[in-house]
């Protein structure tokens, strides 16, 4: 009696295979068409006569990028841009940082999206490699943009293996010391003391002295007393970030590269990564050990809420954290004064931080490439970035501009030269780029946090990690 | 009834009695909204799924070439799908006991103490609030140093209890969260399935002298099982297909999604890694599909063992 219903699934099956079929052709043939244009409703000036090079309508140019605090100040440079170029309008379309990576994962995938967009070192080797970035090379070479303009190492870290650049510089960031003024005080510390400490990963140093001073337990017992109850903690020496992570940006990459350790063999695009390094086992351990005496705050506590919060809520003394940070620490999310230290001197005989930056680059399916190069140029100009300097809201790639941004925080009495320290005495190390950062973030990352929380030995777990970042690495 | 309508085999009794008058053309232009949509939405993109599933589809480039099995022998290799099944599979058995029990404990206050409809409505709130929200709040209220819960736990001598950064009590709190969330519902579908069994059961029952404990196990459970089994195969699906509150409450502030150490990473997480971290949708893609047999089959074994099509009242 059913055999209807198999009758009618049947030819619905046919009839899906029919639209499937079609669905397939109408996708190539999107492919191949020009993407609705955002600047059809524009196009209001045709008949205004063209000057040479010139475009004859006016463009919008999408402009996205995900950090909010930027965004009154990008706009100011895209005001201004449109002032000298009536014909390019550009519309800034910010999301958060999760959003953003996905709504432009999506949008590569349609066909469509912005024009040009911020992009990130541990991002666009994925998308070079999906061919959805437009090479400047042609651009930079015709208009003679000088690329030497920027910090050294800026630049290049937007050139991929075969010499195609995909991005401008437009700012950089490193790593400091946050210390929350109250708690250093207290301990009769100072931002001095922080900026002559040395670390090493063995007896930690007079780096682990000062934060052992720092913690302070519910007795009102010091870390350096033997009466510290290093199970009933108050105030933590050191905070920590949630998200260890596989690069340690803001955790253990500046500990660990003070101790001549390398996350790759060759960087960028190297094809080996260094997990099995003892220095870096030796630097993990050394976490290990400063958590169980107390004077770190345990993984457990900031994963949650994130470490910026348990700072803020005065739970931690000193904290590593990026330049990009600076104004969630001296703004009125954090109720006390903070001063800020660089990171100390390690084995190797200097202070490390990482030294990652931000460009802008141009997606391929992009109707108006041309004009969104202009855009590209206009905020890789000393002009932009010193609209971004005096804001402070970052530091511009650009060294007089970034040096406007710190003499704008000095004006304000906040002084931030611990986070350009780094560069000033070249003691930084780039942002290890590789085209698979979020499989080995994947792979590092829980491995981490079993360390942390001493469910697994740091040399075993980390030798047994690098085996699998080499496979996805050379695969 | 017509001629043509006389000719209809007999197994159409619907055309058969002519309640349709004819209206087949009214009929096809009333269903054509659904099924234009079943295709576009449900359909189409099932069979692309499956075709994905056989490429090694990269997301950003939107291309892919045919690989054949390639991900499916991947996939057999991969002890990350097998230890998120793992991890799946605990979420459900803690979720969907908690929320069954509880859920029919509520049905049948429900039922036998109050005719209420501003309680019933009350006990749906939960599940009026965003999956997102929910988890959230949750992680605020919960949080090791900063969490009302475990401030309210101080004030009785208790340790504060880290909820989602421990590696074995994240997933019974996800669990707990969920079954928070789903069991006001859960019970209302319930408490519709209670009103269809006849009260003079009851009375008779109440007559010879049972007890509330023996009518609910001598009368209300066994009669309450075809909606019991629709109930908890909707559940139980719903639970296998995790992911928001997983993704927000263990990745929402600082941690990684699917932490500690993996121990959250549900399989709908690991799909969701795949397809948009790692930019391989057709992995992705294979994975989804063997969810999507064991989904059918874990829902047909179901429907079997407890006889679903089935009532006991007639």
């Amino acid at each position: 009696m059913r055999k209807p219903i198999w009758r009618l699934i049947a030819v619905f099956i046919a009839l899906t295979l029919v639209a499937a079929a079609c669905g397939d052709d109408d996708d190539d043939g999107d492919a191949g068409e020009a993407q609705p244009a955002p600047q059809a409703t524009e196009a209001a000036e045709e008949s205004a006569p063209a000057p040479t090079e010139a475009p004859v309508e006016a463009v919008t140019i999408e402009y996205w990028l995900w950090d909010g605090n930027q965004q009154p100040y990008y706009q100011q440079c895209a005001d201004d841009f449109t002032a000298a170029n009536p014909s390019i309008n550009v519309e800034i379309v910010q999301f958060g940082w999760g959003d953003y990576w996905t709504n432009l994962t999506a949008a590569f995938a349609s066909d469509s999206g912005p024009d040009v967009f911020t992009d990130h070192l541990a991002r666009y080797p994925e998308f070079v490699a999906s061919g959805v970035l437009v090479p400047l090379n042609d651009y930079v070479a015709r208009d003679g943009v000088d690329t030497g303009a920027y910090f050294p190492g800026l630049a290049e870290l937007w050139v991929d293996a075969e010499g195609n650049r995909y991005g401008l510089p437009k700012d950089f960031d490193t790593i400091a010391l946050v210390m929350n003024s109250g708690h250093i005080a207290d301990a009769g510390v100072t931002a001095a003391d922080f900026a002559a400490a040395e670390w090493n990963p063995d007896d930690g140093g007079s780096f682990q002295e000062l934060i052992a001073k720092l913690s302070v337990d519910a007795n009102g017992n010091r870390g350096d007393s033997p009466d510290f109850d290093s199970s009933n903690v108050e105030v933590y020496g050191m905070g920590l970030e949630g998200n260890f992570g596989a690069f340690g940006q803001t955790t253990f990459s500046g500990f660990a590269a003070s101790t001549g350790f390398q996350f790759l063999d060759v960087n960028p695009f190297g094809d080996s990564a260094n997990y099995d390094d003892p220095r870096l086992a030796a630097t993990i351990d050394w976490y290990v050990r400063m958590i169980d005496a107390g004077y770190v705050v345990p993984i457990e506590d900031v994963e949650s809420l994130g470490g910026t919060t348990v700072f803020q809520n005065g739970s931690a003394a000193v904290m590593a954290d990026g330049s990009w940070k600076i104004g969630t620490y001296i703004g009125a999310d954090t109720p006390f004064d903070v001063e800020f230290a660089p990171l100390p001197v390690g084995p190797s005989g200097s202070r490390a931080s990482m030294f990652n930056g931000l460009a802008d680059s141009i997606n391929r399916s992009s109707d108006n490439q041309e004009e969104a190069w202009q855009w590209v140029k206009h905020m890789a100009s000393a002009e932009c970035q010193n609209i971004i300097g005096e804001a402070a809201v970052v530091f511009p790639a650009i060294p007089s501009a970034a040096d406007i941004a710190v003499a704008s925080h000095q004006a304000n009495g906040v002084d931030v030269t611990a986070f350009t320290v780094h560069v000033d005495e070249g003691t930084t190390f780039l942002f290890p780029i590789t085209d698979s950062a979020s499989q080995i973030e994947a792979i590092v990352g829980p491995a981490m946090q079993e360390i942390l929380r001493g469910q697994a030995d740091a040399a075993d777990r980390l030798s047994q990690i690098a085996d699998e970042v080499n496979s996805v690495l050379g695969s | 009834m017509t001629a043509a309508q006389r000719a209809l085999p007999r197994r159409w009794p619907l055309l058969r009695s002519g309640n349709l008058h004819g209206g087949w053309p009214s009929a096809f232009w009333f269903l054509l909204p659904a099924l234009i949509g079943f295709v576009a939405f449900y359909l189409y993109p099932a069979i692309r799924g499956v075709y994905i599933s056989f490429t090694d589809w990269n997301l950003i480039a939107n291309e892919g070439d045919w690989v054949g099995t390639d991900n499916y022998d991947r996939l057999l290799d991969d002890s990350r799908v097998w230890d998120s099944l793992k991890v799946t599979i605990r979420y459900t058995v803690i979720n969907i006991v908690s929320q069954t029990i509880l859920a029919i404990g509520i049905a049948v206050l429900m039922d036998r103490l109050t005719k209420s409809v501003v309680i019933r409505g009350i006990i749906l709130f939960p599940w009026l609030i965003p999956n997102v929200i929910v988890a959230m709040l949750w992680v605020w209220m919960l949080d090791g140093n900063l969490g009302i819960v475990n401030e309210f736990l101080g004030w009785f001598g208790v340790d504060p209890i880290r909820f989602f950064t421990d590696t074995d009590k994240v997933i019974p709190t996800l669990a707990g969260i969920n079954t928070w969330r789903h069991m006001g519902y859960t019970a209302l579908l319930i408490f519709a399935g209670l009103q269809t069994i006849p009260k003079n059961l009851y009375e008779a029952a109440a007559l010879d002298g049972a007890t509330e404990r023996q009518m609910f196990f001598g009368i209300t459970m066994p009669l309450l099982r075809p909606i019991l089994a629709l109930v908890l195969v909707i559940t139980i699906v719903g639970s296998l297909q995790v992911f928001d509150t997983v993704y927000v409450a263990t990745g929402g502030f600082g941690g990684q999604p699917g932490g500690p150490a993996n121990a959250s990473r549900v399989i709908y997480l690991y799909i969701y890694q795949n397809a948009f971290d790692f930019n391989q949708l057709g992995y992705a893609a294979a994975i989804s599909v063997l969810l999507v047999v064991i989904l059918l089959a874990v829902t047909f074994v179901q429907l079997k063992l407890l006889r679903a099509g089935e009532s006991d009242l007639s």
